[in-house]
């Protein structure tokens, strides 16, 4: 198979997917490449689609158009070869309760040729304490963790995990995020999933924000924050936003780069927090306004899917 | 040869898995092994002597009736009860007596003819009543009671029992089984591994086979200390028997389970398959009952092939050198079963 290309080999490309169900187009003509070695986070809102994409690229739903290459193969060509060099969490499995942890773990291990030791995955994802523990007793943090090493245990290049983190406490996020970060650093490929911004800056070199099916912007986090215009956000209310100055003025404030209101608050984006915050409260004395609420903060993704989207991630 | 090595071991792990899993439901363990007793014990005391269930018979008020009465009263085996008249309908409908007798030169007997208790009530009523009124017996028979193990309808009716909860447990634990894994979107995740389809349903089937034995050992354990029931034959054969049953029931469950999507859905469909195998498979009365017309029909059911030759051998001493047909029939359930599960298995 000639390539013309020299860049890093694609371990997994996507085009055109569509994915119908009855009247609703879960995925919307989808275009993905994740580079090996790489982080790759979709983000998005409940319902954006992002479930319905990762199970067509596991080869787990079959679109009702698009190409999919996974590690250079393809689904038609034969599930069973490629299915060893894949490791998938998905988002709504929930493990047998009456098992151990040691005893999942083991029968995930019996489905692979060239398997991790069960003790190795325990040590990897933690759970070395809980090893004879019912999956029914563990706790959420654990149960995900369990999930991912039943993800891990047959060695894969290639991880999918649909939604990994959600509803754990913050703690057993961060573990969960080392742990990612250990199987990048051994050469891995995730393909992850995530509706928190959070997740997306830690992990993700870079990030698709996709709504209603489609892609809607592609970067790396910094580039994606970039889009704003400015890396801070400042952000204020006034207690008569009737007197609130106008775009324009606001845009032409020292420093300001871009201007969005948002249920009567202001947000003002910028790179240079330093002179725009003097700049606007000099611009607001004179109107004789009194400020409700001032703050600033570095911007997130948050602050890319709002500016592109008008909508929060939250609300779905 | 790695590959021989990784695929055994994926399906010993399955079965294990499923294995480990029963044992640690409680509840469907106690049923698998209390169940059967239970029904023993209620149809064997049901049942125990059916010869000395005495005939119950009514007597219509009215003159006359006092000698009928007389009459029957101090034979062995007649409970005699005056009726009014209008009391009599109720009485037969409910089976609270046998038959009525309104007395008269000669008697009226009302009976149904349909109820083999009626009519052996009309036989054994006109014999006393005939005594009563001076006939002569020619003779007095030598009475040989069938009451050796072997030839009553509780040796009978054990194989039929066993091969019924064979069934039973075959396909509820895994139909239920199979929908709560799809339901835990757990089928999903295994087919996104490597692992074969079929390893997975095979190892349903295996772990079926594995709580067999302790199922049947504790039965038939049960049925020889209440009512001594034996084995005629070899228990290899037995053991046979319902290692093929085993693999026909437990196909057949995982073709009923194959595509539903809730616990309803398949209590639906299982009872739908288990109704007609219940009435048609000769558990309770032989199926030489029903007309010839649906004797094939009946022949092929492989409960009716089950318990045919489990009474061949515990009952008659057979071998399974005699039970080609029989033994064909489970196999070939087993094994349609299975393919089509495997067709139409829904792992999503
Ligand atoms: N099996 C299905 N049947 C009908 N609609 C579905 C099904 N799966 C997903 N959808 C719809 O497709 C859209 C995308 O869903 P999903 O891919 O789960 O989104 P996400 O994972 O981003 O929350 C939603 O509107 C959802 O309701
Ligand atoms: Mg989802």
């Amino acid at each position: 198979m000639p390539s013309a290309s020299a860049a890093p080999p694609a371990a997994l490309r996507c085009t055109g997917l569509v994915k119908r169900y009855g009247p609703v187009v879960a995925v919307d003509g989808l275009d993905l490449e994740v580079r090996a070695g790489e982080c790759f986070g979709l983000l998005g809102p409940n319902g954006a689609g992002k479930t319905t994409t990762i199970e067509i690229l596991e080869g787990l739903l079959q679109p009702d158009a698009g190409e999919v290459e996974v590690l250079g193969a393809r689904w038609a060509d034969g599930a069973g070869r490629l299915r060893e060099r894949l490791g998938i969490q998905l988002q709504e499995t929930r493990l047998e309760e009456k098992l151990t942890v040691e005893e999942t773990l083991g029968l995930f291990h019996a489905f692979y040729r060239h398997a991790r030791p069960v003790g190795d995955v325990l040590r990897v994802v933690g759970l070395d304490a809980k090893r004879t523990s019912r999956v029914g007793r563990l706790s959420g943090g654990q149960r995900q963790r369990l999930a991912v090493g039943c993800a891990l245990v047959g060695r894969p290049e290639l991880l999918f995990l649909d939604e990994p983190t959600t509803g754990l406490d913050p703690q057993s996020r961060r573990q969960l995020w080392a742990l990612l970060e250990d199987f990048l650093r051994d050469g891995g490929t995730v393909l992850l999933t995530t509706h928190y911004m959070e997740e997306a800056e830690t992990l993700c070199h870079r990030v698709a924000v996709v709504d209603a099916g489609r892609v809607i912007a592609l970067g790396t986090p910094a580039e994606l924050v970039s889009l704003l215009g400015g890396d801070h956000v400042i952000e204020f209310a006034l207690i008569e936003p009737t007197v609130t100055p106008p775009d324009e003025r606001l845009r032409a404030l020292a420093g300001v780069t871009g201007v969005r209101r948002e249920n009567g608050a202001v947000l003002l984006a910028t790179s240079a927090p330093h002179l725009a915050v003097p700049a606007l409260l000099a611009a607001l004395e004179p109107a004789g306004a009194r400020l409700a609420r001032l703050t600033t903060h570095s911007a997130t993704l948050e602050d890319v899917f709002m500016a592109l989207t008008g909508r929060h991630l939250r609300d779905g | 040869m790695a590959e021989a090595w990784a695929a055994r071991s994926a399906l010993w792990q399955l079965t294990l898995a499923r294995v480990r899993e029963y044992l640690r439901e409680p509840e469907a363990l106690f049923w698998a092994f209390a169940f059967p007793a239970i029904l023993t014990l209620g149809l064997g005391i049901a049942f125990r002597s059916p010869g000395r269930v005495p005939v119950r018979v009514g007597v219509e008020d009215g003159p006359g009736a006092g000698a009928i009465v007389a009459a029957l009263e101090p034979r062995a085996g007649f409970t005699v009860e005056r009726l009014a008249a209008g009391a009599i309908e109720t009485a037969l409908r409910d089976g609270r007596v046998d038959m009525v007798v309104r007395p008269g030169t000669p008697p009226a007997y009302r009976y149904d003819p349909t109820r083999a208790q009626s009519r052996l009530a009309r036989l054994a009523v006109d014999d006393a009543l005939e005594r009563a009124a001076g006939r002569e017996d020619r003779w007095t028979p030598v009475e040989q009671a069938a009451e050796v193990p072997g030839s009553r309808y509780i040796d009978w009716l054990v194989p039929g029992l066993l091969g019924l909860n064979v069934m039973s447990t075959g396909l509820w634990s895994i139909g239920f089984a199979i929908v709560e894994t799809r339901n835990r979107k757990l089928l999903k995740r295994l087919v996104a591994t490597p692992m074969r389809r079929r390893d997975y349903l095979a190892a349903q089937i295996l772990a079926r086979l594995a709580f067999l034995v302790p199922e049947a050992v504790v039965f038939l354990g049960f049925a020889r200390l209440a009512f001594g029931v034996g084995n005629q034959g070899s228990y290899l054969a037995c053991g046979a028997l319902l290692f093929l049953g085993g693999i026909s029931f437990a196909g057949l469950g995982l073709l009923i389970a194959s595509r539903a999507r809730t616990i309803e859905a398949v209590s639906g469909l299982l009872n739908v398959v288990m109704l007609p195998l219940w009435l048609l498979s000769g558990v309770f009365f032989p199926t030489s009952q029903f007309p010839a017309a649906m004797q094939p029909i009946i022949k092929v059911i492989p409960l009716t092939a089950f318990n045919d030759a489990l009474r061949a051998v515990m009952l008659d001493g057979r071998s399974l050198s005699a039970l080609p047909l029989e033994m064909g029939i489970l196999v070939v359930w087993g094994l349609v079963s299975f393919g089509l599960a495997l067709q139409l298995f829904r792992w999503q």
